[in-house]
């Protein structure tokens, strides 16, 4: 989805890598501090495993990392950045298999994606991006306000679709959300349009009533088109820790989730909850989110991400 | 998917049979399976360490109660330095300076910056009779300043009129001035969501504070928040001075560790938790809930209970033994009294545990008299050890010493030693039967040997 153009990349990568390096200044330190000329051996490997727990990838997938790497290094001399190398691939390769760019090319028109996710997450922000990186493709995009509880959310949502130049549809403050959304998917029918996104309200995935209302978003707009929503993205916040896990598991029961984008990368934390959820969910992991502004959102690329995660330069051969 | 501590030190400690002291090797076990749940619930590592290696050193040697496990001994002491690090006890906003009092609101992007402002300008205007203003200075976000003007209207509380294109500090400036003008008692300034490591938006931030000098500088942060978390409150702290926390979205299945890595780098105390997207929806602090939600157990305090009454079980068990050789002296009198004035004082937290109601209701019926109780340890107190061992001793004098000394009548302190000697008298002929007995009476028996009439010794 995210443009592939070179100079486009470098500034991300480097964004990216300069978010990441900050953090990983104590990371770099440790690795180094730890392992420059030395045995790999279970002190320094368990050290290892503390600097992937302290990237969020949670005790047992930072365990299950370095094991994998004990049992090809075990006991060999290594210096740091190896070390690195080696553990970056490692987590790159669990990565590899969910690095799935948007495919919103299927033969629906409009192809309808439901957004959801925790509140603050960065939802709204996201779709503004989204919409722009998809007019600048050429679709023309309609936006449903389905958040009708937040204050101020549906004028948050119209600069958004302002800036993208796309069309957001929205109703009155404490509508229903459903029905908004329905009404949405017939405006863009009407208006022929290529892509439907629909921002909800953020809600926490323990409330049942707020994720039945979702579930109702889904069967709602189903009635004018029984393939819709064609993509379900769940939007993840990278400061968030292991209620990642729980978010997943019960979204995907709510409204059945299609693909996850991460957003706050550009701070120090380091998303590596992702690690954890690629192998227990397998969901495509679509884009991730670099800055507040409408270019800061971008593809996943696995090894990039696993490199900066560990303090590599990302984009480094 | 996170399995409960209790399951796991459960399985820790299942070869274990020798109860006694814990030593070395059982905490280190046991600790092992606290480090892992800690992380699970989002403490940061580097916490986790610091926090294992206190527990280590309080929990070797400690006694290890009968009829508790060494696993949930080591769950109680857990917990205990949990609360302890989380900050003992509930603190309030500190308000007390000349008004307009400004309240500036920091935090990361999403956090529940606007949201908890209206929400602490709610409680302060409900609870506290204060006026408050609402003033945002987020002029990056789409619609944040229409945001909190809406945020205003919901609570009905004044927001500043928005100025488009006014800076952050001169907005800051133009709330203060507008607070001075319109007799404000507090103003709320809201700030955009900024990360710790943009330097200019920090910076901004610093100005901010130097341009009103505010009471209290408010960190709110995510209840979900991971290890991240170290990084976002210690730079925040570093760089603008946070005076206290507020928690949100703690109405979250998440298990909240980052409450306990923010407290532990910065030493600021969590003050408020928002509970709920709705306006009022934010509470105090309580920091023994948040330590068994981290520890993954409702069911803590339970355990923590527990343990307490089985070490009165033991004591009830060392009385017996006394009472069997006819030992009980004016010392037992006074544990007992203790017990039951400490079960009173505990009827309010006992009903609202599950499963805990029989025993408040039989503390109602038993209809403890707390003070009088008080009144009766204090007489025993007021006793030089040879006293309460020998009651013989006790002539008119003493007896004055003792009343003058408690604050009481020497009526009080005679009726209080023909009761006991009524007691002792009953201990004997139970003493007797118990001797006979497989088993000796137990602390009920005994209750229901107290005499019912006068003085109000409860049955
Ligand atoms: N630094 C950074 N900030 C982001 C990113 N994505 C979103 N934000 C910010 O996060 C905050 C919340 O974003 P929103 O898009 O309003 O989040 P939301 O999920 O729609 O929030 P609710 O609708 O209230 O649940 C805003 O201040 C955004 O500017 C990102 O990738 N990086
Ligand atoms: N469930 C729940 N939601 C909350 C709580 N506090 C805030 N929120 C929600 O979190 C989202 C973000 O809240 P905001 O107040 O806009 O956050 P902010 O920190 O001002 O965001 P920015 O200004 O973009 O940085 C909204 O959807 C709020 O309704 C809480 O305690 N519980
Ligand atoms: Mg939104
Ligand atoms: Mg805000």
């Amino acid at each position: 989805m995210a443009k592939a153009n070179g100079e486009r990349k470098r500034g991300f990568l480097s964004r990216l890598r300069k978010g990441l390096s900050r953090s990983a200044g104590s990371l770099t330190q440790g690795l180094g501090g730890v392992l420059t000329k030395r045995k790999l051996n279970d002190e320094a490997l368990q050290d290892l495993e503390d600097i992937l727990i302290s990237a969020d990838l949670g005790v047992e997938t930072a365990s299950a990392v370095t094991k994998t790497l004990a049992a090809n290094r075990y006991n060999k001399q290594v210096d740091a950045d190896e070390v690195k190398a080696v553990l970056a691939d490692e987590i790159a390769a669990r990565l590899a298999p969910v690095a799935i760019p948007f495919d919103f090319s299927g033969a629906s028109k409009p192809h309808v994606v439901l957004v959801a996710g925790v509140n603050g997450t960065g939802k709204t922000t996201t779709i503004g991006k989204l919409a722009n990186n998809l007019r600048e493709e050429g679709k023309s995009v309609f936006i449903a306000a389905s958040d009708t509880f937040r204050a101020a959310a549906i004028d948050q949502l119209k600069i958004w679709g302002d800036r993208a130049g796309a069309t957001v549809i929205s109703g009155n403050v404490g509508g229903d959300a459903a029905g908004l959304a329905f009404e949405a998917l017939e405006k863009a029918r009407a208006a022929n349009a290529d892509i439907l996104l629909i921002d909800t309200a953020g809600r926490l995935q323990n409330k049942t009533d707020l994720m039945d209302e979702l579930t109702k978003v889904v069967r709602v707009i189903g009635k004018l088109d029984a393939t819709a929503p064609h993509s379900v993205l769940l939007v993840l916040d990278a400061t968030t820790g292991q209620n990642a896990h729980s978010q997943v598991e019960l979204f995907q029961k709510a409204c059945n989730v299609t693909g996850l984008v991460m957003t706050k990368l550009d701070g120090t934390a380091r998303g590596g909850v992702l690690v954890a959820l690629a192998s227990k969910f397998g969901l495509p992991v679509h884009a991730i989110g670099v800055g507040e502004a409408i270019e800061d959102l971008q593809a996943f690329d696995a090894r990039s991400f696993a490199r900066a995660l560990v303090g590599l330069d990302a984009n480094e051969t | 998917m996170f399995e409960n501590l209790t399951e796991r030190l459960g399985t820790v400690f299942e070869s274990l049979t020798r109860r006694g002291a814990l030593n070395e090797s059982h905490v280190t076990e046991a600790l092992r399976e606290v480090r892992v749940a800690l992380l699970e619930a989002d403490v940061a590592l580097s916490v986790v360490k610091d926090f294992v290696a206190q527990v280590k050193e309080k929990a070797i040697g400690e006694d290890v109660v009968k009829s508790v496990t060494p696993g949930q001994m080591v769950i109680k002491i857990v917990n205990d330095h949990l609360v302890e690090l989380l900050g003992g006890e509930t603190q309030d906003l500190e308000l007390r300076a000349a008004p307009p009092v400004p309240v500036l609101i920091v935090g990361l992007q999403g956090s529940g910056k606007t949201t908890s402002a209206a929400k602490i300008g709610l409680r302060l205007k409900t609870q506290e009779k204060k006026k408050v203003l609402l003033a945002s200075l987020d002029v990056y976000r789409p619609a944040a300043q229409k945001q909190l003007r809406v945020l205003g209207e919901q609570t009905e509380i004044q927001t500043l009129p928005i100025i488009e294109g006014q800076m952050p500090v001169d907005i800051a400036k133009r709330a203060m001035q507008a607070g001075s003008l319109g007799g404000y008692d507090v103003i709320m300034l809201d700030t955009a969501g900024r990360l710790h490591v943009d330097e200019a938006l920090m910076a901004e931030v610093t100005a901010i504070r130097d341009a009103v000098n505010p009471a209290e500088i408010l960190l709110v942060a995510d209840s979900l928040t991971g290890q991240d978390a170290v990084n976002v409150a210690k730079s925040f702290k570093d760089a603008v001075g946070v005076t206290g926390i507020m928690l949100t979205r703690t109405d979250g299945d998440a298990r909240g560790g980052a409450a306990l890595s923010m407290r532990a780098v910065t030493g600021c105390p969590i003050k408020l938790l928002g509970t709920g997207e709705k306006l009022d929806e934010i509470e105090v602090f309580h920091p023994d809930r948040i330590a068994s939600r981290i520890l993954g157990m409702g069911d803590i305090v339970g355990l923590v209970e527990k343990a307490k009454e089985t070490l009165e079980e033991e004591d009830a068990e060392k009385l017996e033994k006394k009472i069997l050789k006819g030992q009980f002296d004016l010392n037992d009198l006074a544990s007992q009294l203790r017990q039951m004035r400490r079960m009173g004082g505990m009827e309010g937290l006992m009903g609202m545990l599950p499963g805990i109601g029989k025993a408040k209701r039989q503390i109602a019926e038993a209809n403890i008299d707390t003070k009088l109780l008080m009144r009766q340890e204090a007489i025993i107190s007021s006793m030089t050890p040879t006293e309460r061992i020998k009651v013989k001793v006790l002539n008119s004098s003493r007896k004055r010493r003792i009343a003058a000394g408690s604050g009481v009548t020497i009526q009080d302190v005679n009726r209080l030693l023909k009761q006991y000697k009524q007691m002792a008298g009953m201990m004997k002929k139970v003493g007797k039967l118990g001797r006979r007995g497989k088993k000796g009476p137990g602390a009920q028996d005994l209750q229901n040997l107290l005499p019912p009439q006068g003085g109000g010794f409860p049955r």
